[in-house]
C-alpha cells in the first residue's frame, strides 16, 4: 500500500471485500433488529398493559443499554463463543431498549377517550390493540426502531472484534496500521448505512396507506436483509485460526505468512483482546498472539517457530526526544541500565504475572529492579519532570513504571506517566507533539507501522535485528528529531 | 327496558355511586342530570359495563348484563362520548363502519346505511372519505351519533354529547337530533349538566348528587314539585325561564277566559303544544304595542294577551 493510492483506488482494489463486508454488516444490523422487533414490541405492549411490569423492564433494557459495547461483547464469548451469534444477541439487546420504551410510549400515548370509544362500540382488547392503538402508536413505535437502526448500525462495527465480520474489519484494521483509507472505506459505508437506512424507514412510515400493513412489509424486508448474512464461519474448516485486523492488513503478518510459507487458513478477525479467551474457550485453534505475551503461558499455547523470517525482529527500546536528553544527558545513562537485562522469557513471565495472576505493574516492575540489584530508592527530586508514556497493554505499562522507578532512584528528576496511550500512533503522536518525553517502541513498529519504507528498503532489512534497529534510530533522528536507546534485550515479535 | 337495582360503585375509599336505582322504559329519553362528580357518568358507564359495579344488579329486557359478553352487550347498545371520540386514523366512512365490521356486515349494506344516516345530518357524501382532524366540531359530533346509530342499537347511551361544542352549534344539533326519528323511538340514557338540554331532550330525569339519586320526574314535577331542598336550589337560578319552557299552552288552556278575537287586532296564531317561553318571546319580539295570541286546539280558539297567559300560568301552578 503505496503513501500515493487515494481512497477512491482503495475502494476500488477492496471493492469486493468491501461489497462483503457491507453485506454482512446489514445482516448483523438487520437480523438483530428483528429478532429485537419481536421481542421488543410484545414486551412493551405487555408493559403498556400491565403497567407494574414497566419499571423493573424499561429498567433491565436501559441498564443494558448503559453496559459499554465492547464489554457486552466480551460478556457473550463465555456464553457464546465468537462469531456472529454472540454479535447479534449484543446488537439485539442494544436495539431493545428504543424499541420497548416507544412501544410502551406509544401506546400509552393513545388518548383515554379513543380507547374507551372503542371498547364502548363493542371491541375486545386484542380488537382494540390492533385496530386502534397499535396504528396510532405507530409513528412513535416507528421512531423507536429507526434510533435502534442507527444504534445498530454503529454499533456492529464492534462485531469485527469478535470475528463476526462487518466493516469494523475495515475500521480497526485501519486503525491498527495506520491507514486512513482503510478506516475511511469502513467509515463511510457504515456512516452511509445508517443514513440510508434512516431515511427509508422515515419514507416508510410515511406511507399512510393501511397502516397495518406496514408492518408486515417491514418484518418481509427485516428476513430478506437477514438472508443477505452470509455467515462467515460457514465454510470453517477443522483448523480455525483468529487474528487481528491489524495481523490480517499488515504486510508482515497473514499477507506475508500466505506468500512464504503458502499458508491458507480459515481465519477470522477478532480483537487481541478477546482472543485469547477464544482459544482457552478452544473456539480457535490458531491465534496471532505477541512472542512475550504472558497469555501464552497462562492459557498453554506454543509459539511457532518463524524460520523463513516473515515477521520482522520487534526489538523494545525506549525512544526519547532530542531536547530532553540535551537538557538532562543524565538520563541517557539511566535509561540504558535496562538493557540486556530482560529476555523473552523473563519478558513472557513479567507478562504473564500482570496478565493473568493480575498483579499489579508497578509491584512486578519494583520486584523486577530489585531482585536485578537496580533498584534505589527514589530522591523526590525537583530538578524537572520527565513525561513518560505507554501504550494500553500490559508490558508497556510495566517498562514505563520501570523507567520511572530508575530515573526517580537515579537523577532529581521528576517523573509523571501518562500511561494507556491506546496505539502506536496516539503514543506515537503525543510524543512528536511534546505530550510526552519517552515511551518503549519496537523496532518492527518503529520500521513498519511510522516509516513506513519501500518493500525494496524492507525486505532489505528485515532479516537482521540490528539493521533494522539501525534503519530505524537513524531515520527517527533524522525525520523526527527522536532517539533510539540500546534495546532492551527481548524481541516482541508476533508469533502463531 | 333497563332497570337498575341498589347499584353502587366506589372507587378505592371514594364512594361514587351510593344504593341508586331507577327504571327506563322502552322508547323513554332518561336523563341523569347533575354537577360534575354527582356520580353520572359512572352510572352511565355501568349500563355497558365499561364500569363494573361492586354491588347491586342492572338487568336490560330482563336479562342481568353480567350474563351477557361484554363486546356482545356493547355492540347492541349505541354510545356516543363527552368529548371527540372518533378514531383520528379512520376516515369518517370508517369511522362510521367500526359497528357494522364487529358485527360482520357486507359492505354494500354498511355503504347504504352510512349514507342515509350522512344526509339526516346533513353531512354531503364528500365528508366520507375527510378524517377527523378536518372536521370542525359540529360535523365531528354528527359522525359520532352517526357511528352510534348505525347498527341500529334499542339503547343509546351518551356522555355529554354535546357539551363540548359552542352554544350556538350545540342548540343546532340538539334540535336536529331531537327531531329524529332514530333518537325518538330509541331508549335514551343521556348524561348532561345542561339543565336546559335536559328539559328539552328529556321524558324524565334524573338529577343526582354526590352519588345518590335526589328526585326522579318529569321536569314539571322537579320544578313544580321538588322532592327536597337540594332540587329547588340545583333550579333556583334559572326557575323562572326553566318553569315557562316546560308548561304548554294546553296546560294553561282551562284558564284562559277569552273565546273571541278583538277586531282591530290581528293575532299571532301558536298550537296548543307550544310552550310559553317561546309564546312570551315571540310575543314581546312584536312590534305591536299589545300582542294578542291566538291558540288552536284541535277545532277550538282561544285568545290571550300577555297579561291573560301570565295570571292563567299562575292559576294553574297553584292548582298543580
Amino acid at each position: 500500500m503505496g503513501d500515493t493510492q487515494t481512497l477512491w483506488q482503495f475502494f476500488v482494489m477492496n471493492s469486493d471485500k468491501l461489497f462483503q463486508q457491507t453485506l454482512q454488516h446489514i445482516g448483523l444490523t438487520f437480523i438483530s433488529l428483528f429478532i429485537s422487533i419481536l421481542i421488543g414490541l410484545p414486551l412493551g405492549i405487555l408493559i403498556s398493559k400491565y403497567k407494574k411490569f414497566s419499571k423493573p423492564v424499561l429498567g433491565i433494557a436501559g441498564i443494558l443499554q448503559t453496559i459499554p459495547s465492547i464489554a457486552l461483547l466480551g460478556f457473550m464469548i463465555p456464553l457464546l463463543g465468537i462469531g456472529p451469534k454472540p454479535a447479534i444477541v449484543a446488537l439485539l439487546l442494544y436495539a431493545l431498549l428504543p424499541i420497548i420504551r416507544n412501544t410502551f410510549t406509544g401506546i400509552n400515548g393513545v388518548s383515554e377517550e379513543v380507547t374507551e370509544a372503542a371498547k364502548g362500540l363493542g371491541m375486545t382488547n386484542m380488537q382494540i390493540l390492533i385496530r386502534v392503538e397499535l396504528p396510532l402508536a405507530m409513528p412513535v413505535i416507528f421512531a423507536g426502531i429507526r434510533t435502534a437502526t442507527v444504534i445498530n448500525v454503529g454499533v456492529a462495527t464492534l462485531a469485527a472484534y469478535i470475528a463476526a465480520g462487518g466493516l469494523g474489519e475495515f475500521i480497526f484494521g485501519g486503525i491498527a496500521l495506520n491507514n486512513t483509507h482503510m478506516i475511511l472505506a469502513g467509515a463511510i459505508p457504515a456512516a452511509l448505512l445508517a443514513i440510508l437506512f434512516d431515511f427509508l424507514l422515515g419514507r416508510i412510515q410515511l406511507i399512510q396507506f393501511k397502516k397495518i400493513r406496514v408492518i408486515h412489509f417491514l418484518l418481509l424486508l427485516a428476513i430478506l436483509s437477514s438472508s443477505f448474512y452470509i455467515l462467515p464461519n460457514a465454510s470453517a474448516g477443522k483448523l480455525r485460526a483468529g487474528f487481528t485486523p491489524e495481523f490480517i492488513g499488515r504486510a508482515d503478518g497473514y499477507p506475508g505468512l500466505r506468500k512464504k510459507y503458502g499458508l491458507d487458513i480459515n481465519n477470522v478477525v477478532i480483537s487481541d483482546a478477546v482472543m485469547y479467551k477464544a482459544t482457552q474457550e478452544k473456539q480457535l485453534d490458531v491465534i496471532s498472539g505477541y512472542s512475550t505475551d504472558g497469555r501464552l503461558k497462562a492459557y498453554d499455547l506454543i509459539t511457532l517457530t518463524d524460520d523463513k523470517n516473515v515477521f520482522p525482529p520487534y526489538y523494545a527500546a525506549p525512544v526519547i526526544r532530542n531536547e530532553v536528553l540535551l537538557k538532562y544527558p543524565e538520563l541517557e545513562n539511566v535509561l540504558n541500565l535496562l538493557a540486556g537485562h530482560i529476555s523473552d522469557s523473563i519478558m513472557t513471565d513479567l507478562n504473564y504475572k500482570a496478565d493473568y495472576l493480575h498483579e499489579d505493574p508497578e509491584k512486578i516492575a519494583h520486584d523486577f529492579l530489585l531482585a536485578n540489584g537496580l533498584w534505589r530508592d527514589p530522591r523526590n527530586g525537583k530538578k524537572g519532570t520527565i513525561r513518560i508514556g505507554s501504550k494500553i497493554f500490559g508490558e508497556q505499562y510495566i517498562l514505563s513504571d520501570m523507567y520511572a522507578m530508575l530515573i526517580k532512584g537515579y537523577t532529581d528528576l521528576d517523573v509523571a506517566t501518562k500511561t494507556g496511550l491506546g496505539g502506536t500512533q496516539i503514543v506515537f503522536g503525543a510524543l512528536v507533539n511534546d505530550e510526552i518525553d519517552m515511551y518503549p517502541e519496537y523496532s518492527g513498529t518503529g520500521l513498519l507501522v511510522i516509516l513506513q519504507p519501500q518493500t525494496k528498503i524492507i525486505d532489505s532489512l528485515i532479516l537482521s535485528k540490528d539493521k533494522v534497529f539501525d534503519f530505524v534510530s537513524k531515520n527517527f533522528n533524522e525525520r523526527y528529531n527522536l532517539k533510539w536507546l540500546q534495546p532492551i534485550g527481548f524481541n516482541n515479535t508476533y508469533g502463531l | 327496558m333497563i332497570s337498575v337495582n341498589h347499584i353502587s360503585k366506589s372507587f378505592g375509599k371514594n364512594i361514587a355511586v351510593k344504593d341508586i336505582s331507577f327504571n327506563i322504559k322502552e322508547g323513554e329519553n332518561f336523563i341523569l342530570l347533575g354537577t360534575s362528580g354527582c356520580g353520572k357518568t359512572t352510572t352511565l358507564k355501568m349500563i355497558n359495563r365499561l364500569i363494573v359495579a361492586s354491588s347491586g344488579t342492572i338487568l336490560i329486557r330482563n336479562k342481568n348484563i353480567n350474563d351477557i359478553q361484554p363486546e356482545k352487550l356493547r355492540r347492541d347498545i349505541g354510545y356516543v362520548l363527552q368529548r371527540n371520540s372518533l378514531f383520528p386514523h379512520y376516515t369518517v366512512s370508517e369511522n362510521i363502519a367500526v359497528v357494522p365490521r364487529l358485527l360482520k356486515w357486507d359492505k354494500r349494506k354498511t355503504e347504504i346505511k352510512s349514507a342515509s344516516l350522512l344526509s339526516k345530518f346533513h353531512l354531503s357524501e364528500q365528508r366520507l372519505s375527510a378524517y377527523p382532524n378536518e372536521l370542525s366540531g359540529g360535523e365531528a359530533q354528527r359522525v359520532n351519533l352517526a357511528r352510534a346509530l348505525i347498527a341500529d342499537p334499542s339503547i343509546l347511551l351518551m356522555d355529554e354529547p354535546f357539551g363540548a361544542l359552542d352554544t350556538i352549534t350545540r342548540t343546532a344539533i340538539r334540535k336536529e337530533f331531537s327531531t329524529l326519528e332514530e333518537f325518538r323511538k330509541k331508549t335514551v340514557l343521556m348524561v348532561t349538566h345542561d339543565v336546559q338540554e335536559a328539559f328539552e331532550l328529556a321524558d324524565r330525569i334524573c338529577l343526582m348528587d354526590k352519588g345518590e339519586i335526589m328526585q326522579v320526574g318529569t321536569a314539571k314535577e322537579l320544578l313544580f314539585q321538588p322532592a327536597n331542598d337540594f332540587v329547588k336550589r340545583f333550579f333556583a337560578d334559572m326557575y323562572f325561564q326553566s318553569s315557562l319552557s316546560v308548561t304548554k299552552l294546553k296546560d294553561i288552556w282551562p284558564y284562559i277566559k277569552v273565546c273571541e278575537t278583538p277586531e282591530h287586532i290581528r293575532p299571532m296564531l301558536f298550537t296548543a303544544d307550544t310552550d310559553l317561553w317561546t309564546v312570551i318571546k315571540e310575543m314581546t319580539e312584536n312590534r305591536q304595542d299589545k300582542p294578542f295570541i291566538n291558540i288552536q286546539q284541535q277545532t277550538q280558539d282561544k285568545f290571550a294577551d300577555l297579561e291573560d297567559i301570565m295570571n292563567a300560568f299562575s292559576h294553574y301552578k297553584n292548582n298543580l
